[in-house]
């Protein structure tokens, strides 16, 4: 077991990887009543073109397929999980994102007990064809509820329009046509090729001992048989810089229109330190143009072009990034203009070092803030090593970016032919 | 040592609740600020702290308060509205970073205080009212607050079930204010209601996070100079009325999915004794994954992804929400009203019970890791002047009974049945 203390934080990680693979992290967190704990396999939405384990050619598998997997994960031959949970005192939950599926449980008691459900039940699985036919209705009406939400409408469909190819374009739960098509036999492929040990990182932090924790750890996975497994082979076309659609309007039941422009990244596939810092200068570029102290929010709140659900954003992942910036509105096409324009003078002007240094010090204290939630702590951590970073380096990355960092990342993030809009407008 | 090491003490006008804990890495401050909800106040006070964060005397607009906080290693500070039984709460929540976990050693306490007191106390005016051009802005963003209720269906149709329960009573009234009021105000009105507000309202200040070497009760004294109220009020909330009848009501929009929300009235608030077997009945009903409606609605007929009852606290409500095909609303209705009648027969056994109680208990505990969750559930005690401590709580709703959750369930009676369906095709 290694030890990493992080001094100026007050806290210590414990790391350790099993035999099979598995990493194994653990953060002890002082006066907390709760202990977190999420199982998560580097295994998403996107991930639907691959060679299967053992397999010789690579396969399709049906849309929403990996969201599809998580639910029916739940359900064993004589039981619910969600029940075993329960029982033993914790609540348990289970997401699927873009790049990753994460089994997670929240507790005051019986830690041990329940992580040791975690693990289990991760690890085996169980599907038939009369439990897969029934949770098609409730996904069904999952897949429903997103498409009468405004927002998540707004969100995906700029998604959508930027990519061509890539399946970061698919929203994660799939469609109601295309789960249709998910059978017991798909199930297990895409749990077969993703759910081995060494492709998932298993993250406890709260009122626990480390050592104790290791240790069963050890024993439940050395009882399990795992065969070594080579590095899986993923597919995803290639993508062109430019956006796919440069606009895109959708009438709803609504009374407020809503109006999202994003930039596609057009070169990803940093890793490791260039992620980090690519992203974290993204992040603190969208502060100095868009947060509550610049000139540009006041001037578009001023003028009524935004109000308090104004947001801006960038993340990035291995193969895609985008940044996305909107907000409710009034005149949808006049704030995608001027939130083109403002973009585009940013890009023109030097980074101002008195902002830059306060907008530091705001992701510094926003960073630690986030440090009081075990949540963000195992789901970052986790995110964070699926793409060699380290969440801890956060801060000393914040501290060690210049406004000339800054001024490149943003030159060769906001390109013109990767910037696209969507917008929700009230259906007359 | 308690599970919340709380401190209270009267200090002028407000009251001082000091929470001393070394777990966080930032100290959060929430002020509370308590009247009765009316027809009459509900515009002003929806606009009010909206107003007050957006330029103060010395930092004249929101650009500038924003930037201070910004330099107060982005301190936060967020307005707030809540529905707290028969009142209408203002809440005003920062949160800032604690100087030990920074390179440098800045002392925040004093500064971030003094940031909140310039936005609470010494708003920006023109004349004898608000500045006018912050009035009007706000009111804009307002008009639009209210009006995107309507875009997210789910509020939408929990403020339309309000609505038909309480249509003469403040209760009904949405905490984001009356669209067609909002013209009505100005900022000369508005500032007189602020002046009635720094006067009149039951204000709770609370301090949670690691405040050693700290002289919490001179700072906030001297920030907060609020004068001593003339004579507390003590006001509680009136429980819903359990002399119903039972009513449907079906609205048509253009959407795919029917939003079922059903509201019951229990006569059970906070203050009662009967409150943990209310809990209790309510965590078996709907509350959690192994209650009869996630089993009955979700996993056993594939009705829905989401079916889940959770109760208000003060006027005594139990509401149900699911989100259904239309086809079948009448279907899943029944199957509603069948897990109620199961829960009255008893239908439920020692170790449902048992699991719903643990599930109770570890809902709490962990409410207690998060700051502003600690607040809530003090701040409860505040609402129906009924003081408890945690451990209470959880010896309360260890004891609770199969009588218990019987005679609630007795009370429990069907009010509104609220439908959102999709045009007929």
């Amino acid at each position: 077991m290694k030890t990493i203390p992080f001094n100026q934080l007050q806290e210590t990680l414990y790391h350790q990887t099993m035999d099979n693979g598995l990493d194994v992290y653990v953060l002890p967190k002082k006066g907390f009543n709760k202990t977190y704990a999420t199982f998560t396999t580097k295994y998403g939405s996107v991930d639907n073109h691959f060679v299967p384990l053992n397999g010789s050619e690579d396969v399709q598998v049906p849309d929403g397929i990996a969201h599809f997997l998580e639910h029916k994960m739940f359900e064993k031959e004589d039981r619910d999980v969600f029940q075993d949970f329960s029982k033993q005192g914790a609540s348990s939950n289970a997401f699927t994102s873009f790049t990753r599926t994460a089994y997670l449980f929240s507790t005051t008691q019986n830690v041990m007990q329940n992580l040791e459900t975690l693990v289990n039940f991760v690890q085996d699985p169980y599907f038939s064809d009369q439990s897969v036919e029934k949770e098609k209705g409730i996904i069904g009406q999952e897949i429903e509820m997103y498409n009468d939400n405004s927002d998540w409408r707004a969100y995906f469909g700029v998604i959508e329009n930027m990519f061509h190819h890539h399946p970061v374009k698919i929203d994660i739960a799939g469609t109601i046509d295309s789960i249709a098509k998910i059978t017991k036999e798909s199930l297990y492929t895409c749990y077969e090729t993703f759910y081995h040990p060494s492709n998932m990182v298993l993250f406890i932090v709260g009122a626990v001992e480390p050592n104790e924790i290791m240790s069963f750890v050890e024993k439940n996975q050395a009882s399990k048989s795992y065969k070594d497994q080579p590095p899986i082979e993923r597919f995803f076309d290639k993508e062109p810089k430019k956006v796919a659609e440069q606009k895109k309007v959708l009438p709803m039941s609504v009374q407020v229109a809503k109006c999202l422009v994003g930039f596609k990244e057009p070169n990803p596939g940093r890793q490791g330190e260039d992620l980090l810092k690519h992203e974290l200068s993204i992040n603190l570029a969208l502060d100095l143009m868009f947060g509550q102290s610049s000139e540009n929010y006041e001037k578009l709140y001023n003028e009524g072009l935004i109000d308090q659900s104004f947001s801006y954003d960038f993340t990035e992942e291995e193969k895609f990034g985008f940044s996305i910036v909107g907000s409710n509105t009034s005149s949808p096409d006049e704030l995608a203009d001027r939130l083109y324009e403002m973009i585009q003078s940013f890009k023109n002007e030097a980074v101002n070092s008195d902002q830059l240094e306060r907008i530091r010090k705001k992701k510094i204290g926003s960073f630690l803030r986030a440090l009081n939630s075990p949540e963000f702590i195992a789901n970052q951590f986790t995110r964070y090593r699926f793409n060699d970073m380290d969440l801890f380096e956060v801060v000393p990355m914040l501290e060690s970016i210049t406004a000339k960092d800054i001024e490149e990342a943003v030159k060769g993030h906001f390109a013109e032919e990767s910037f696209t809009v969507c917008q929700v407008v009230p259906k007359s | 040592m308690a599970i919340i090491p709380h401190e209270k003490t009267s200090c002028g006008g407000l009251t001082l609740h000091r929470i001393q804990t070394d777990k966080y890495k930032t100290t959060t401050v929430v002020v509370q600020f308590k009247a009765r909800l009316t027809k009459e106040t509900v515009t002003e006070r929806a606009l009010l702290p909206y107003v007050l964060q957006s330029g103060t005397k010395n930092y004249a607009s929101s650009k500038a308060v924003r930037t201070e906080l910004e330099k107060l290693y982005g301190a936060t500070l967020g307005v707030d509205l809540a529905k707290k039984g028969d009142f209408h709460v203002m809440t005003f929540r920062m949160d800032f970073a604690n100087e030990k976990f920074l390179s440098e050693d800045e002392p925040l306490f004093k500064k971030a205080l003094s940031l909140l007191s310039e936005v609470i106390m010494n708003p920006k005016t023109d004349g004898s009212g608000f500045d006018s051009s912050i009035v009007d802005k706000e009111k804009r963003t307002m008009k639009q607050r209210i009006q995107s209720i309507y875009d997210d269906k789910m509020r939408y149709s929990n403020m339309r079930l309000t609505q038909e329960m309480f249509p003469n009573e403040a209760f009904g009234l949405h905490i984001y204010g009356e669209k067609d009021e909002v013209d009505r105000v100005t900022a000369q009105s508005l500032y007189d209601y602020y002046k009635k507000v720094c006067a009149e309202d039951e204000i709770d200040f609370y301090l949670v996070g690691n405040l050693e070497g700290v002289d919490a009760e001179k700072v906030v004294k001297e920030l907060f100079p609020f004068e001593e109220r003339t004579e507390r009020q003590s006001e509680i909330t009136e429980k819903a009325s359990l002399d119903v009848e039972e009513k449907e009501i079906l609205e048509t929009q253009e959407i795919k999915q029917g939003k079922l929300h059903m509201g019951f009235r229990s006569g059970v608030g906070y203050a009662d004794d009967e409150y943990f077997a209310l809990q209790v009945f309510n965590g078996m009903f709907g509350g959690f994954s192994h209650s009869k409606l996630f089993r009955n609605v979700r996993e056993k007929e594939s009705l829905a992804y989401y079916a889940a009852s959770r109760y208000e606290s003060h006027k005594g409500l139990i509401i149900v929400m699911s989100g259904i095909e239309f086809k079948n609303y009448h279907k899943t209705v029944d199957i509603i009203k069948e897990q109620l009648t199961a829960m009255r027969d008893g239908d439920f056994n020692e170790d449902e019970m048992k699991q719903t109680k643990t599930m109770i208990r570890n809902q709490l505990l962990e409410t207690v890791d998060d700051a502003k969750g600690m607040v809530e559930l003090l701040y409860h005690g505040v609402v129906s002047q009924k003081l408890r401590t945690i451990e209470e709580w959880l010896d309360g709703v260890e004891a609770v009974t199969k009588e218990d959750i019987l005679a609630v369930a007795d009370k429990v009676k069907l009010d509104t049945v609220y439908f959102l369906k999709g045009e007929e095709a």
